[in-house]
């Protein structure tokens, strides 16, 4: 049976990008996937932006620090750490959001999606804002360029190396977190290094550390200069040569590969395949763009299994929604909360392996609280469930307070719905026209099937009775609407 | 007619645990109940650090009031446990829990490798895991994983909370997350994902093992363990007062289902912050109050009802704190740490191992004598009767408190 470009092209929206936009809908069927993914890579060609969102605070803050050197730290009062904390908390919220939004709105869908792989691939608690969006730039920036040249950059940028305690890591102490993560987790993958290449590479990356303003400083008199061997190979390395080394594994191209595989076609790894791009991946020094290419351009990649056969992460789906549905929101903090509460909070990876994905992203109460988004968006149904506190952002403080302030605006608007919690609307104003638009020439009998089309990637088991009992059949534009909310509510949608 | 056949079940098993226990008669008068035997386990994480030096407190050690010379707690104004050890002075339920037997404290209690995000140490703490190892599934988890297997309700672990902690993911059944019964959901489209529901049933589809099945799999279990704990939080609902904070509320909702008969083994309740890197008395004393008023309650209600002999309570936090008070009278991230075990049923009562030794630190740090993975094990083994080998992946030697 042979799938029809619409299909094909949705599925490679979703996988390539997050999802199609509204405005795409028309173009879906008019082109083949390899048109599609040209213009994709196109619309991506373009150096991004290096997206600032420190508070002017924090950098006065830091140029007096520069200029009076690093006595002034120390003398901070307890009231100064706090705002610089709290400062530090919001500019990586506005970095969360004003990134989502790019997510949403920028034509660079394929760069912004591999940056979002390699968000979870080069995984990073950090709460200081100038790390994160140091670290962020060398992603988006190197997205689809080389490998080698993003893994040396991320290895040399403050994020990292503090979040892996490689200020620790000195000559006569070393601390091998950073070079067993690089191994394990960036590169080679568990079980193809000994616990010895650790211990020498650590000492290779020994005064590799970052200033103030975040940028990389080589601390000389921290470095061991001696000789290591690391997978067999012995000279007198500093980080970079180690790093080179690891690059020279063809390891290491597959098992980045592998998780590329198993990230953009189907977590259920297909060798042959996987072999066959991991060589080219190789061969061709580690150049990303080529290999996302024999990906999207693959006739196997458009296969019946592969589509439809991804759980959706929180943020894609939420993305997706929105890239549909272009709506404004009230506050943005509810986007925030909806990730912590379906648990994927860009810039807080649970851990350096950052998120397991798939099936774990769903347990009762997470897939409940996706299929809720929809009517939430409509304001037909309410927030009434608190995420958990997360103790290395809020520093010790109660949490929820953006999530309480906006309860107690909504308070007299809450129903009886219930008892307990704190309930809020999300008060989302979508801008319809576009969508319903595009339906003006779908026949009424149609419109369901046309519209389950649209947003579903495999075939629904929720029977069309059941999608019309529960929409509003007063009116064409208010069947689009509500049938659009409902088939979104479905456990087919969390799927891609 | 539904609740009639569930009378008939109550009569039913308090028929046979009568004939065959004749000394439990004694409890069930006058009210009808499950008969005891059916071990629980209700464990309470304090999310964020706790100062466990300032919980259980060395009020004879000089080092201790060195270390922290604004923060110690004199031992005038700690509760005497023993001549060396007092406790905090909000834990007064705690502390007439130790006099009865019913409290054991084991000190030091950590992991290899310790390390200070909050985030990945609780992670650590919920899979078990080696602090090297990135697992993905929790303890908890894996219980359900061995006990439920083909059950049509993942009932057996609960946590108190809108969203499920990682300890309670397995591989193959992830626990329910519940913060009151009435509304394990609560939303307006709730008619619409009940008929998705039936009309999925009604065409039948055989379960696959594409993602979409688990993804309706994992639907029918939450509608219908919504149902089932609701049914059961009604049956014996307890009238004992609690206090109404969150965890109060969550304790007596864990005592209610206690009384009814659903299959639930494991619950699971959170308190926090306590991350008190400044003015941390105040915050300590918060959570010390409502820690102590709702389990003073809790334990009051299990005994009044005869079932504390069947429920273990046990606390955990995912590090310690360093022994020295910082500059903002409070305390950073430390290591190792002290657990609290409650029961009518325990073997070791009180202190249960030595206190921390302040002299022989790893700079500045507790160093951990007990693994947090024996604790485990021990709860796994002799008050769940499950095989904690598998579970946690490795042996682990049992402590002798169960």
């Amino acid at each position: 049976m042979s799938l029809s470009n619409q299909l094909k092209n949705q599925h490679l929206m979703w996988r390539a990008g997050f999802g199609p936009a509204v405005e795409q809908l028309p173009d879906l069927s008019k082109f083949t996937p390899k048109q599609f993914y040209k213009a994709l890579v196109k619309a991506s060609d373009k150096k991004p932006e290096f997206i600032d969102v420190a508070d002017d605070y924090l950098k006065g803050l830091l140029m007096g620090i520069e200029e009076t050197g690093r006595q002034k730290k120390k003398e901070m009062d307890i009231e100064d750490r706090k705002k610089v904390q709290q400062k530090n908390r919001e500019g990586v919220r506005n970095l969360n959001l004003f990134w989502l939004h790019n997510m949403v709105n920028s034509a660079s869908q394929l760069r912004e999606k591999m940056a979002f792989f390699w968000h979870g691939h080069f995984a990073c608690r950090n709460i200081n804002i100038f790390y994160q969006q140091g670290l962020l730039d060398v992603l988006r920036r190197n997205a689809l360029g080389n490998f080698g040249t993003m893994l040396k950059e991320v290895s040399q940028t403050a994020a990292m190396l503090n979040f892996l305690n490689n200020q620790q890591n000195r000559k006569d102490h070393p601390n091998e977190n950073f070079a067993r993560e690089v191994m394990e987790l960036f590169t080679l993958g568990r079980g193809n290094y000994t616990e010895n290449d650790i211990k020498e590479a650590a000492r290779a990356f020994t005064g590799w550390s970052a200033n103030m303003k975040g940028e990389f400083v080589f601390r000389r008199f921290q470095h061991d200069f001696g000789s290591k061997t690391v997978l067999g190979r012995t000279g007198n390395f500093d980080g970079g040569e180690v790093l080179d080394i690891l690059l020279q594994e063809k390891q290491t191209a597959r098992y980045i590969t592998q998780k590329i595989y198993r990230f953009f076609v189907n977590e259920k790894p297909d060798n042959d395949k996987i072999d066959w791009l991991a060589d080219r991946f190789f061969k061709n020094n580690y150049e990303i763009a080529p290999l996302m290419e024999d990906i999207f351009t693959s006739d196997w990649f458009y296969e019946d299994k592969n589509i439809g056969a991804l759980i959706k992460s929180p943020v894609e789906l939420m993305v997706g929604i929105q890239r549909m549905l272009p709506m404004k929101l009230e506050s943005e903090d509810s986007l925030i909360l909806l990730q912590r509460v379906l648990g994927q909070q860009l810039f807080y990876p649970p851990n350096v392996a950052g998120w397991p994905g798939g099936r774990n992203w769903i347990d009762s109460s997470s897939l409940m609280m996706r299929m809720r988004i929809p009517l939430l968006i409509n304001d037909t149904d309410q927030m009434n469930i608190s995420p958990k506190d997360d103790d290395d952002a809020m520093m010790g403080r109660k949490d929820g307070e953006p999530a309480m302030e906006m309860a107690k605006k909504q308070g007299s608007k809450q129903n009886a719905m219930g008892n307990g919690g704190k309930r809020q609307q999300i008060n989302a104003d979508v801008d319809w026209k576009p969508y319903v638009k595009y339906y003006e020439s779908v026949p009424r009998e149609n419109l369901e099937a046309s519209i389950s089309a649209n947003l579903l990637q495999v075939k629904s088991q929720v029977g069309t009775e059941v999608i019309k009992q529960h929409s509003d059949q007063s009116g064409r534009e208010n069947f689009i609407k509500t049938a659009t909310l409902q088939i979104m509510s479905t456990p087919e949608y969390q799927l891609c | 007619m539904y609740i009639r056949r569930k009378e008939f079940i109550q009569v039913g098993s308090l028929a046979t645990a009568s004939m065959m226990v004749p000394k439990f008669l004694k409890a069930f008068e006058g009210k009808a109940m499950v008969p005891p035997g059916n071990k629980v386990v209700v464990v309470l994480q304090l999310s964020g650090g706790n100062d466990g030096l300032n919980t259980v407190i060395p009020v004879r050690n000089d080092l201790y009031y060195k270390a922290r010379p604004k923060l110690g707690i004199e031992k005038s104004k700690a509760l005497t446990l023993t001549d060396e050890v007092g406790i905090h002075p909000a834990l007064t339920g705690f502390k007439e829990l130790f006099d009865d037997g019913s409290l054991s404290i084991l000190n030091n209690v950590g992991y290899p490798n310790p390390d200070r995000s909050h985030f990945r140490s609780m992670d650590i703490w919920h899979t078990a895991s080696q602090s090297t190892d990135y697992w993905t599934t929790g303890w908890v988890g894996r219980y359900l994983d061995a006990q439920c297997k083909g059950c049509d309700k993942p009932t057996q672990a609960i946590e108190l909370d809108d969203i499920l902690s990682l300890s309670l993911k397995g591989e193959q059944l992830k626990g329910i997350a519940v913060k009151d019964p009435r509304r394990l959901y609560g939303t307006a489209n709730e008619k619409f994902f009940r008929d998705v529901m039936k009309n999925h049933k009604a065409a039948n589809h055989p379960a696959g093992d594409q993602p979409v099945d688990y993804l309706y799999k994992t639907m029918a279990e939450t509608l219908s363990s919504a149902d089932y704990i609701f049914q059961q939080s009604k049956m014996h609902p307890t009238n004992a007062s609690y206090p109404s904070t969150g965890l109060g509320n969550s304790l007596k909702t864990v005592a209610s289902l206690i009384y009814s008969e659903i299959n639930t083994k494991v619950y699971y309740v959170s308190l926090g912050s306590f991350d008190t890197h400044i003015n941390q008395d105040n915050q300590q004393q918060r959570l010390f109050t409502e820690m102590n008023d709702a389990v003073k309650a809790f334990v009051k209600d299990l005994k009044q009802n005869n079932r504390f002999n069947d429920v273990l309570f046990f606390t955990f936090s995912e590090f310690g704190r360093r022994v020295a008070q910082n500059a903002s009278n409070g305390t950073d991230h430390g290591t190792a740490n002290n657990m609290f075990f409650i029961s009518g049923g325990l073997k070791q009562k009180g202190l249960i191992n030595e206190m921390p030794d302040l002299g022989n630190l790893d700079e500045g740090d507790l160093k951990f004598k007990v693994d947090f993975k024996n604790a485990y094990a021990t709860v796994l083994k002799k008050w769940l009767n499950a095989d904690d080998r598998s579970i946690l992946t490795k042996q682990y030697d049992y402590l002798n408190f169960i």
